[in-house]
Formats: C-alpha cells, structure tokens, sequence
C-alpha cells in the first residue's frame, strides 16, 4: 500500500548508480574526516601516515608523536564510530518504516529515545549526588531496551497487535519516560548541562572504546535485518497478503522490530539523540534506488554512514575549535528535508 | 548555538554540588560572628548611622526600598547564600535554595532558584528575597505581592563581586561588615597578584567544566579571573559568537597542550588529575607530565562570591609553582 508513496524509479541503472554513489559519497566522506580537523596535521603527512599502516609499507612519518595520537585516539575512531552510528540509524529507520508501513516511522519511535534519555539522566544524575557511580552508556542502554519493551507489552496486552496499535502505544511510554526524564532532571538541576549535552548527541572521543563497545550489537542488529530483507518486501503489500504468501507476519515483525532496537540502543548508548537520520537517508535512498527493501536496506547503511561521518566533520569544524552538537547539525539539514519527503507523499502517512 | 549557550551558562551558574572548605573562606565568614555595631552606636536601636532604615538600594531590578531591617530573608542563589552569610545576615535567612550549600548553618530548603514558586516563597513571608536571575518573572510577582526583591545577577568582573556584597550589606544592616569584608577582599587579592611574577612567554591553561569538553572563554567572570594572574586562554579562539562557553575539540584541547589543566568538574562529574591522564590522547599533555593539572572544587569555580578569592589564591599558587618547576 505505502510503497507507492514515493516514485518509483526503474531498477538496475539508478540502483548500481546508487551503490557507486554512496561508496564514491563514505570514501569521500572517510578521507575528508580523517583529514580535516581542528588540529591542522597537514593532507600529505596524515595520508602517508595513513598508507604507512598499510601491510608491506614503511614510511618514515611526518607527523610527530602527538599528533599521531590526536590522529590515531582521537580522529579516526571518531570517523569510523560516525560510520557504525550512521549506518545502524539509517538501517533500523528503514526497517522500522518497512515494518510498521509508515514512511514517518524512525528508529526512535517505540521509545528507545526516551528510555535511553531516562536512563543517562539518571546515571549522571546519581553520580552527581554520590548515589552510585554508572557509567551514562549501559545506562542509556538498558533505559532504551526497557522502554521499548514496554512499548511492546502494551501494543501486545491492549491492542490487537497491528502496527498502528504498537506505534501509539510507543507514543504513550515515550511520554510517560519523557516526564519522568524531565522530572528527574528538573530535580538535579546542576547536571542540567551534560544532561543536554547528552540529549543534542555528541560522538564521544574517547579512543576506541565506543567502537568496540557497540560493534557487536550493530553486527547482530545489521545480520538480523538483512536477512530479513525479502520478507519486508512482501510485508509491504499489507499483513492479510503476506500472511496468505506464508510470511510468518507477527514472527518477522517481532525479529525486525528488536534487532533494529539493539541497533539504536547500542548507537544512542555512545552517540546521544541523533536525530533525523533514520528518516532523512531511507527515504534518500528510495528516491534513487525504488522502494525494494533488498537495495534500501543495504544502501541506507552506505548511505547513512557517508552522511553521519560528513555531519560529523561538520560539527567539529564549522565553529572550530569549538564544537557543535551533532544532533544540531543533522536536524538542520534534517528537517528542511524531512519537509520535501513530506510534500512528495501524496497519501496521509498513516 | 543560542540554545547550547543558555544552556552552558545555566549549568555554569547552577553547578552547585559538593562542599568547599578552606581557611580563608572561613576567615571571611568570620563577618558572621563579628557584631556589626562595631562603629560606635548612636541610636537607641544600636544600629550605626549608615545602617540606619529605610534605605534604597540599586539592583539589577531598579531602586528597591527596604523599609525596615529584613528579619526574615530568603536567598535563592548559592552565591547570594555565600555572600548573605559573609556579611553577617545569616541569622536573618529564614530559607535558602536547594543548590546553596555554604557556609554551614544556612536553612536549605526545596525552594528553587530555577523554578520558582511564588506561592512557596510567599508561604515564609520573607520581607525580603534576593535572586540572581528574573526566571518566570519572578521579580515582578513578588514585588505585586509588596516583598522586596533584588536581582543581583552573575558578576563579570571583581569589582561587581565588590559592589554586590556592598548592596547586601546596606539591604540587610550590615554595611559596615560589608564594607570591612569588600577591604579584606581587596587587600588578598592584592597580595596574591603581587606574588605572581610576570612571565614571558604566558602560560597558557584549560578550564574544564565538564568531561564534554565545555569550557569558559576570559569573556566569563570565572575566565576574567585568570586573566588576572596572566595565564591565557586555549578557548578565547574557539569563541567566535561571543557567548563565553564553547565545547572544544579534544584535538585542539591536545594539539595546544597548555600548561596548566584546571578542572571544575571534580565533584559533579568525578574527574581528577588520573582520570583525566587516562583519556586517550592526554597521558602525554605537558600539564599532566608536569602535574600540573588543578582539581578545583566546582563551587568555588563557579560562584562570585566571597570565596572567589580562594579560587584565584588556587590559580596564583600553581601558575607560580609551574613556572618556579617545583
């Protein structure tokens, strides 16, 4: 039903074009993070230092030892966290909006967004008062998969189980989590500013810790949703249809819907509240490529880390050496975007 | 950006955990204990001449009148807390915020500077109320009720800090302890400039104000008192728009590996000299070889109240034992 919402395009060309974009676009997108920063390290000295890690070369090095750590600590794992991070937003956007046939569905609809700003304000509230000492990522963590699974036992326990049921019992826990974050906040009102600083996202710089931390769940969430792919193709004509192909509708619902929840869990557990992209680079790639989930999925984690690691570059020069929210940057370009998708959907979203 | 200023400057002025303790603040508290009728009383009152009611006091907020000595005030800032106490009017506090909590024996309460609520502090019938900042139109709500209010807002350079507690002292009878407090300031801050040498070049320092990274450009009151013993700012550059809190880039942070760290965050965020030499990339920072990283208490780093000698005695004291090398 939805899928004709946005125009399709005929398959192949555009679609190989699609994939050499987005690969040209991360590349690109790579080289420039890797190279530009506030701490002027020179193109030609951290290109070489970057070749000279490659296996069987040896190049004397330009850069000095600190800066080869500011390249190496700081620069690089931040690039390649953006990369993860985009990438897994911009997947399970695409899944949530294939899953619940709604082209306005992001990552953050069940209540992964409130739970995990629940969770972080808690443990930097905590901390603050000397309660206990938590580090804000397993608590940013463990408040999205909470949040989330309430969301779901209550679509489950009150509803007859359609998408629309789940969406507006997501709506319900988010504003519920949402008075209680506020609550709490307004009540430790002197972490008010890394409380914030959470919630408007920030890709932390604190070496590769963060990487290895959410690789695995973004392996598992992307493996899971993958695999799925055909099957959301034949979600998409309507639940009665797939059922009647043989899908197991509410089994792959279910799958989907959690891995794409790691996913964000494990990226809003480092990156704070990133939004926009869940919704802004699905659709991007729909516009180019057709609305299949076999291209939409895949490209949109090109796609989406290209755009995280070029907004993220952005953040950390446009004010330089200051530092913008990331949050800031993607909802800039977001919602100005999010309008054209809007104006081209020619159906209300639900 | 407007949003991310707003909200630094509130956690600037609302980062208020932790105590601090220290022999000079207990020094200037001592105005605490010491009559103020020191000055030879000539009423029957026992008040002398210039503590004599009613009085007019400039505020932020305009010409306040105080009709009678306040017995029964409410201050809903730490800094106004701290600077109520120092000149004598602690006995006359009948609640202070949530967030003061110095000098000890202030009646804390729930009320809040952040959220205040006019029927909560009407309920203590305070005669009068002093605020930092005009949140929810309070000062115009209290005065239609007829409390006295003054707005003392956030310093920008010593000499508010000295005018302010001047203003207290005439509001709460107690210009003359005020007065005392405001010389003995100025006298120690003289001394502890005096006993930093100039140097060349400058040594150059970090404020850290939480492990984000949010720093203070010398725009801020806090900046303005390094500047005051010579260092210079690594964040004055990243501070384009002017709003005196900008989030730095840990590359620039490490790239202009400045001498000195000073971290206002030791009791909000659990950050310490180890800590920070634990992240990656600072091991090597010439401040954290040197051990020249400075664990400030967040409320003496935060606040423009009497302490804030304290504070630049801190800065004085390790500029001068980086530069000496010992």
């Amino acid at each position: 039903m939805s899928t004709a919402l946005l125009p399709r395009v005929s398959p192949s060309r555009p679609r190989r074009g699609a994939l050499i974009i987005g690969l040209a676009g991360l590349t690109s997108a790579v080289i420039a993070g890797t190279v530009i920063g506030p701490a002027d390290l020179g193109v030609s000295a951290v290109l070489r230092a970057m070749v000279d890690r490659l296996p069987l070369i040896d190049l004397t090095p330009e850069l000095t030892a600190q800066q080869l750590t500011i390249l190496w600590d700081l620069r690089v794992p931040r690039v390649v966290l953006a990369a993860l991070v985009g990438a897994i937003l911009a997947l399970a956007g695409a899944a949530y909006q294939g899953v619940f046939r709604n082209p306005l569905a992001d990552p953050y609809l069940l209540g992964v967004a409130a739970g995990a700003g629940l969770g972080a304000t808690l443990a930097i509230a905590l901390r603050a008062s000397g309660v206990i000492t938590m580090p804000v990522p397993p608590a940013a963590f463990a408040g999205a998969l909470v949040g989330v699974a309430a969301t779901y036992l209550l679509g489950r326990r009150f509803g007859d189980r359609t998408p629309t049921t789940l969406v507006l019992a997501g709506v319900a826990v988010a504003s519920f989590l949402t008075a209680a974050q506020t609550y709490v906040q307004q009540r430790n009102s002197d972490t008010l500013q890394e409380v914030y600083s959470w919630i408007l996202g920030r890709l932390g710089t604190t070496g590769w810790r963060e990487v290895l931390l959410i690789l695995p769940y973004v392996l598992v969430s992307a493996g899971i949703i993958l695999a799925h792919r055909r099957l959301l193709d034949v979600l998409a004509v309507g639940d009665g249809e797939a059922a009647g192909l043989g899908v197991p509708v509410a089994r792959v619902r279910v799958l989907v819907v959690a891995a794409a929840t790691l996913g964000t869990a494990a990226a809003v557990a480092v990156s704070g509240l990133i939004g926009f992209v869940g919704v802004i680079v699905p659709h991007t790639v729909r516009l180019v490529s057709g609305a299949s989930f076999r291209f939409v999925l895949p490209l949109s984690m090109l796609f989406g880390a290209a755009f995280m690691v070029a907004t993220d570059l952005a953040a950390r020069t446009v004010i330089a050496p200051a530092e913008l929210p990331i949050g800031v940057v993607t909802a800039f370009f977001g919602a100005p975007f999010f309008m054209v998708v809007l104006q081209s959907s020619r159906r209300p979203a639900i | 950006m407007r949003i991310i200023g707003i909200l630094a400057a509130a956690g600037l002025l609302l980062t208020a955990c932790g105590t601090g303790d220290s022999a000079t603040s207990a020094s200037l508290a001592s105005g605490t204990t010491a009559p103020s009728t020191t000055t030879a009383p000539s009423t029957t009152t026992g008040l002398s001449p210039e503590e004599a009611f009613p009085v007019t006091v400039g505020a932020a907020n305009g010409e306040v009148t105080i009709e009678q000595r306040p017995e029964a005030i409410i201050s809903l800032s730490p800094t106004t807390t701290e600077m109520l106490a120092a000149v004598g009017a602690l006995d006359q506090l009948v609640a202070v915020d949530d967030q003061s909590n110095y000098p000890e024996g202030i009646p804390v309460t729930d009320l809040s500077g952040f959220t205040p609520n006019i029927e909560a502090i009407a309920s203590y019938e305070p005669d009068l109320v002093v605020v930092t900042n005009d949140i929810d139109g309070i000062v115009g709500a209290l005065s239609s009720v007829e409390i006295p209010v003054l707005l003392i807002p956030a310093a920008v350079t010593l000499d508010d800090v000295y005018s302010q507690i001047e203003q207290l002292g005439v509001a709460t009878g107690h210009a003359a302890a005020a007065s005392r407090l405001v010389a003995e300031m100025v006298a120690e801050v003289d001394e502890i400039l005096a006993s930093v040498p100039p140097a060349d070049p400058p040594l150059t320092f970090y404020h850290e104000l939480d492990p984000g990274l949010f720093s203070v450009t010398s725009s801020t009151f806090i900046g303005s008192v390094y500047s005051l013993v010579g260092l210079v700012n690594i964040a004055d550059p990243a501070d384009s728009d002017g709003f005196g809190y900008p989030q730095l880039s840990a590359e620039f942070i490490i790239e202009q590996d400045p001498d000195l760290i000073f971290l206002a965050d030791t009791v909000c965020c659990g950050q310490n000299a180890e800590v920070v030499a634990a992240r990656p990339g600072w091991g090597d920072l010439r401040a954290i070889r040197n051990g020249a990283v400075v664990e400030l208490s967040d409320d003496i780093a935060s606040r423009w109240g009497p302490r804030v000698v304290d504070f630049l005695r801190a800065i004085a004291e390790r500029t001068v034992a980086v530069r000496t090398g010992s």
